[in-house]
């Protein structure tokens, strides 16, 4: 596994992690009705959970599976890959954290265009990789 | 493929064709006018699909390919793993039985249900993610 694999992967175990554990206060709230504060915390859970976790689960292990190069930079140009971490992350915590605290809309409109970005940054990373063997 | 990854992958599999179901009962619910309480399956449908399905075939995936941990332990401890896998399909289980009764009968008193189903999940999570963590290295 390339660094460019470990940290997207990891990011997302610990996106799991919190996830779950959103998830499960949530669910918790349900069944005992301590403090319905707690399921205003849905939006922050959905976006951990689909993009911090699932996304950029796939985004690591595409850097680490998809072909490389036979000359030049093996993995391609992991710039852009990182600009895609970086940019993704930015975007989950202004779009989850923005929705549950209710700040100005304009922050989590500002990390859905940063994960916007990232996807771009993905794309440019991830399309000469795609290829025939040895090409 | 390890028997763990098989498992995880073969229910994975079922509660795909679970939640397309209920998937199915929702959009029927308002077409052939069926019972409104059908509506309180809304968050079984979404957790099977993203809990029973993706998280569970991600899991059984990561197991098989991630990187080893030891010679001696290829696959980490993999007591936490089945640990996650009873943990997280008992605890979908119990919320699958749980929520529409607790939001349709709520006076029946099972709340616990939720209470105990957030619980298993949690660890059932967390127990996989500890045993993935370690694997996650650079070569």
């Amino acid at each position: 596994m390339t660094r460019l694999s470990v940290w997207p992967v990891r990011t997302a175990l610990i996106y799991l992690g919190v996830g779950f554990l959103i998830g499960a206060l949530m669910l918790f709230e349900k069944g005992a009705r301590i403090d319905p504060a707690l399921l205003s915390m849905l939006p922050m859970h959905i976006e951990f959970v689909m993009i911090g976790w699932t996304l950029q689960l796939a985004m690591g292990v595409a850097f680490w599976i998809l072909p490389r190069f036979s000359r030049g930079a093996a993995h391609g140009n992991q710039t852009l890959g990182w600009m895609a971490y970086g940019l993704l992350n930015i975007g989950v915590l202004s779009v989850g954290i923005g929705l549950w605290l209710n700040v100005p809309p304009i922050v989590p409109l500002i990390g859905r265009l940063a994960e916007l970005l990232a996807a771009i940054s993905f794309m440019l990373h991830a399309w000469p990789r795609i290829k025939a063997p040895g090409a | 493929m390890p028997p763990l990854t098989r498992y995880f992958i073969k229910t994975a599999l079922i509660y795909f064709v679970a939640a397309l179901l209920i998937g199915v009962l929702l959009l029927a619910r308002s077409a052939l006018d069926l019972p409104p309480e059908i509506g309180a399956l809304t968050p079984v449908y979404f957790h099977l699909l993203m809990v029973g399905w993706v998280t569970q075939l991600i899991f059984g995936m990561l197991f098989w390919m991630l990187p080893k941990y030891s010679k001696e332990k290829p696959r980490g401890n993999e007591r936490l793993v089945v640990a996650a896998y009873i943990l997280i399909n008992v605890g979908l289980i119990l919320r699958v039985i749980g929520e529409p009764i607790v939001s349709s009968k709520p006076e029946w008193g099972l709340g616990w249900l939720l209470m105990l189903s957030a619980a298993l999940q949690l660890i059932g999570g967390w127990s996989f993610l500890v045993n993935a963590w370690s694997r996650v290295k650079e070569r």
